[in-house]
């Protein structure tokens, strides 16, 4: 049996790896080449992406999911995977078959009031609790959503109800959804490609006349004839066109030149030449929209041709996104950390009962939380590296960089402690924080250009960094101190000692619960390190763009709360004033304090005094704040209703953790 | 004066909270009777007098300070809710105790220490204590620096409060200017244009005209009278149907009215003051005048052939070099509206010196000049325009000092102790 608890470890990374390895070979592109399109890269929000990383956002936008289901699977069949349109797919549908886009569920609407308001309650598809409408559906209340999402926008962000924030959604994304239908084409024509043609030919001569001006010779009114219809298409593509879809001719020039297709049509009026762009682009609508892989793919094959001596830097980006984009790394993460953290689990709960079982779980926990580190330290670095920037960006890279930080902190402990904890704290950790990342990326794109005063790698380098390292260190040590509670009450592990065998060989026999709270003491001072700097950096960065270190701004307030709970931690414990179990109930409560100033200032705005007030966000850290409350209070129980302690009936004077058993009078 | 127990504990002895424990069991009558009768008094005095020190050494003083300071940060914040930033930051961070009282009601009590209270005992708590528990010893050497960062950051912090200046300098392209513009403070002019090549301004602050009735001034042949004072105002053209009088008897008062309003709290606005002064010469009176910053030109009046003008204008300091704006900048990304940078390129000259240089002043990039820094703060809808803000701040390099100390004072500490702890238990 022992050469099965060995080897057991080593399976369960030999599994993950191997979903790895197959989710990062390359994949073969099918009838379409999909895959080849989606790496094209354009100009959207100020950055070079790849169409990929448009159709996400878009339908992330509209339907706050990544891909689109085109069958209805009830959900307990979970073994059957609905065909469904990957985001490329959904997004060429769009633009080249509108008609066939019209009819998909691809419009999320859940607000109760706003459903009955627009009459919807009995229409669209539910799934899991969700309905999804069809453009042709919402057709007949477009002018009943526009009617209303005006009156909302008449209102501060702050001071908007939910039902005006949901209604301003919902008309966002059908104006999403109508930009993105006349970006490569105009809408409903079937041969695109032709139209330009034609407009080419008659190009010449509409410019002599354009050229020639009011001096009406009317030799050439038939060309203008021919190219009317066309140009006020154009007009409207370049209207409304919603990424920059054609390279400037000259490249090398700033990058400002990139033109939706509407434009760069428009402009050759005055040039007198077709951009080779608009002419691929129309190639490919055309081919798509009359169903013929081998053109379409002939027609993504030459633009690359043409795209790659010219913009090679941008083909490389839009590559690399779409890799990126195709691997969710973040999403992989997430699954090996629930798994990791189901086997630490199972390790603690069987310490007493199998010590081998335990420890074999113990391995197994720990290997795959640094197989899933490795995974997220790749995600995390290729962003980076994408972006060019440091790891924190926004809110949404906090997420992810606070559970990065907890992770290895994680290993850390556990290669020091080997008892599972920091295994067991930094799957939980990876886990939700990956899961807070998932939820905020619905916002759209989570790589926007940085606003001007954040435009800074130094600052962005340092202070943010550190700061959320910061962050990161207080949830660590709340979370050790969770577990602490729940463990002594409800089981008698703290008082145990640690056996050799489990430990590392040099960690001298100690007493669980006095080496969890040993782990809380140091990682509090590594947050108490970590919080200060930040802070103090976010302070001198304050001074060097605004003129004044500390403006009481509710964000800096955030930061200080936090720099000032650590600190009353730390003279807590040095003044005698708290001991083990009271220590552990203070870290429990930064957890709050930390929340608070992640989450909870940037809801200042919105909040208390506004209708908007509970937003989902709110609602998810008020939920937090009470369950904390109630862990606390669990802290605060007797101790002889602990578990671990009730057992013992004389503690051993001074070493037991936190118990305040009152102690023979001093003689 | 001292007891022995004192200079022990300051020495290497137990630590003082411990010898607070021990210390206050009452003189027995036995040792009344030996040490005389005039000692219980010295005795009373000395015991008081440790508990003082017992008391403003002691950790628990620390971390009580500490959670105040939290809770006091807490409150402060959500407070900026309905007080607004500025209103916030003096009712709870500026001063010494947070008052409060019902709606409507005329008076207020304190309720809770205000900032400069609970930062005010902490840093005599820290000092105290470091006086009387550490020693100079290799392995304190973490929380020395620690400590000693903080009370830099908090004197600096002190320091700026006190002695800051805030003001603004609007600059359209191609405009010189030799002075900024207060914020939130307003001052009223009055000018001497009689002479040709040069005016005389005596300028009187707002808070001036907040308290006082009447204004004399040497430079001045007549008195100023503050007849109404709006701390917030809003002047409009005088409309046809009005009944009530003009609130001037003279110059744009005549045409105007002027409408008191609540003092404001939001961040991005200010209040506009507006005030109706009277000009009272030996002779006489002269009328009055309705004097705002919503009123752009100055209004004139003569006295004794002498020609004056008042305006009511944000304060102004002025400088001795100039700045002129050669060119503003708004760069945005490229196909959208997101600001990528705001700069200006401003010429400074200064005529005592001939200095003449030209500077780029952009986000994250001030300029510091002679006791100044300019930050570009905003600029003008039509991109020719500039807002630079300026402080004045002799204390701003504290925090850069103190967080370098209290930055390697805490991984010295830390790193002690963790170097410490891994060796115990390598030995053990």
């Amino acid at each position: 049996m022992k050469w099965f608890w060995k080897l057991l470890p080593w399976c369960f990374v030999a599994l993950f790896a191997a979903e790895i390895i197959a989710v990062m070979a390359p994949k073969k592109d099918k009838e379409y080449h999909v895959r080849e399109f989606a790496r094209l890269p354009v100009l959207l929000n100020g950055r070079i992406q790849p169409f990929d990383s448009v159709a996400r956002n878009s339908l992330l936008q509209i339907r706050s999911t990544g891909d689109l289901p085109l069958e209805q699977v009830p959900s307990w069949k979970f073994w059957h995977h609905p065909k469904k349109l990957k985001a490329t797919e959904w997004l060429l549908e769009v633009m080249t078959r509108p008609e066939t886009a019209d009819t998909r569920p691809a419009f999320l609407i859940h607000h109760s009031e706003l459903l009955g308001e627009l009459k919807l309650q009995d229409k669209g598809v539910e799934k899991s609790g969700l309905r999804y409408y069809t453009f042709n559906e919402l057709k007949p209340v477009l002018e009943v959503i526009s009617a209303q999402a005006e009156k909302a926008s008449e209102f501060k962000s702050e001071q908007q109800s939910t039902f005006q924030k949901q209604v301003l959604k919902l008309a966002n994304a059908l104006s999403l959804y109508q930009r993105l239908k006349v970006t490569l084409q105009p809408e409903g024509i079937d041969n695109f490609q032709r139209e330009v043609a034609i407009f080419k030919d008659n190009l010449g001569a509409a410019q002599a006349v354009a050229q020639a001006g009011d001096q009406g010779t009317n030799q050439n009114t038939a060309a203008i004839r021919k190219i009317a219809r066309p140009v006020k298409e154009f007009q409207t593509m370049a209207k409304f066109g919603y990424p920059l879809i054609i390279p400037p001719v000259a490249p090398g020039a700033s990058g400002g030149q990139w033109q939706n297709a509407g434009a760069a049509l428009l402009e050759s009026i005055r040039t007198g030449t077709i951009p080779p762009a608009s002419g691929s682009y129309a190639a490919m609508a055309t081919a798509y929209r009359q169903q013929k892989p081998g053109e379409f793919n002939q027609a993504v094959a030459q633009y690359r041709e043409w795209l790659a001596p010219r913009f090679d830097k941008e083909i490389r980006k839009g590559r690399a996104e779409f890799y990126f984009n195709d691997v969710k790394a973040f999403l992989h993460a997430t699954i090996i950390y629930i798994f990791a953290l189901v086997l630490a689990c199972g390790a603690i709960l069987t310490f007493t009962i199998g010590p081998s079982l335990s420890e074999s779980l113990r391995r197994s926990a720990f290997y795959l939380v640094i197989l899933a580190g490795i995974v997220h330290t790749f995600g995390l670095v290729f962003r980076m590296v994408l972006e060019g920037r440091p790891p924190v960006t926004n809110l949404y890279s906090s997420a992810i960089f606070i559970g990065w930080g907890t992770m290895v902190t994680g290993i850390i402990i556990e290669r020091i402690y080997r008892v599972g904890l920091g295994s067991l704290v930094a799957s939980i950790a990876g886990f939700v924080t990956l899961l807070i990342a998932h939820n905020l990326a619905v916002g759209g794109d989570t790589m926007e250009m940085l606003r001007a005063v954040l435009d800074t790698n130094f600052w962005l380098a340092t202070h943010v960094v550190v700061i959320t390292l910061g962050y990161a260190a207080t949830f660590f040590a709340g979370l050790l101190a969770i577990l602490y509670i729940f463990l002594g009450v409800f089981s008698p592990l703290l008082s145990q000692k640690l056996r050799p065998a489990a430990a590392a060989p040099s960690v001298a026999p100690v007493e669980f619960g006095k080496a969890l709270s040993r782990m809380v003491y140091g990682v509090v001072c590594f947050a108490t390190l970590f919080s200060f700097v930040g802070t103090v950096l976010g302070g001198i960065w304050a001074d060097q763009s605004w003129g004044r270190f500390w403006g009481w701004d509710p964000k800096e307030n955030g930061a200080l709360l936090i720099v000032l709970w650590n600190a009353i931690i730390l003279h807590a414990r040095w003044g005698g004033l708290v001991r083990d179990r009271g220590i552990m109930n203070l870290a429990v409560f930064g957890n709050i304090v930390t929340s608070f100033s992640w989450f909870g200032v940037n809801m200042l705005g919105i909040g208390l005094h506004s209708y908007g007030f509970m937003d989902a966000a709110f609602k998810w850290l008020m939920i937090f704040t009470a369950s904390q409350l109630a862990v606390i209070g669990v802290g605060l129980l007797p101790l002889n209703l602990w578990r671990s302690f009730r057992t013992r009936t004389v503690p051993p004077s001074g070493t037991n953790g936190g118990a305040r058993v009152p102690q023979p009078a001093a003689p | 004066m001292k007891t022995p127990s004192t200079i022990q504990a300051k020495g290497r002895g137990p630590a003082p909270v411990k010898v607070s424990r021990q210390k206050p069991s009452p003189p027995t009558p036995s040792d009344a009777g030996r040490m005389g009768s005039s000692p219980p008094r010295e005795a009373m005095l000395d015991s008081a007098l440790t508990h003082l020190i017992n008391f403003f050494t002691s950790l628990k003083l620390t971390v009580v300070c500490l959670v105040l300071g939290l809770v006091l940060v807490f409150w402060g914040t959500l407070a900026q809710v309905d007080l607004g930033l500025y209103r916030a930051q003096n009712e709870f961070f500026r001063s010494f105790l947070i008052f409060w009282g019902p709606k409507g009601a005329g008076w207020k009590i304190p309720v809770f220490p205000g900032g400069y209270l609970v930062g005010g005992v902490l840093v005599i708590n820290l000092v105290a204590s470091h006086f009387r528990r550490f020693r100079f010893a290799s392995d304190k050497a973490g929380i020395w620096m620690v400590h000693l960062g903080l009370i830099l950051l908090l004197l600096g912090q002190l320091g700026t409060d006190l002695l800051s200046r805030e003001s603004g300098l609007h600059l359209r392209e191609g405009e010189t200017k030799n002075y900024s513009e207060a914020d939130r403070q307003a001052e009223l002019a009055v000018i001497d244009t009689t002479e040709p090549e040069m005016d005389k301004v005596v300028a009187i602050p707002q808070s001036i005209l907040m308290r006082r009735k009447e204004i004399h001034h040497r430079e001045l042949p007549f008195v100023v009278e503050i007849k109404k004072f709006f701390l917030n105002s809003e002047v409009q053209d005088r409309s046809a149907n009005t009944s009530s009088p003009p609130p001037s008897t003279q110059g744009i008062g005549l045409r105007a009215e002027v409408r008191e309003l609540p003092h404001t709290t939001e961040m991005d606005r200010r209040d506009v003051p507006s005030a109706i002064i009277g000009i009272v010469t030996p002779k006489g009176s002269l009328g009055t005048w309705l004097v705002s910053e919503y009123i752009d030109g100055p209004q004139g009046f003569t006295v004794d052939n002498r020609s004056y003008q008042v305006v009511m204008r944000p304060r102004r300091y002025y400088k001795p070099y100039s700045l002129q704006l050669r060119e503003f900048r708004h760069d945005v990304y490229p196909g959208t509206d997101i600001p990528k940078n705001f700069s200006s390129r401003v010429l400074l000259q200064r005529p005592d010196s001939g200095e003449s240089r030209e500077v780029l002043i952009y986000m994250n990039n001030p300029l510091r000049y002679a006791g100044e820094t300019y930050y570009q703060s905003s600029f003008d809808r039509d991109n020719k325009g500039t807002i630079l803000q300026v402080v004045h701040n002799p204390s701003w390099l504290t925090p850069y000092f103190s967080c370098v100390l209290v930055g390697l004072g805490l991984v010295v500490h830390f790193a002690m102790h963790l170097l410490g702890f891994t060796f115990k238990r390598r030995t053990a």
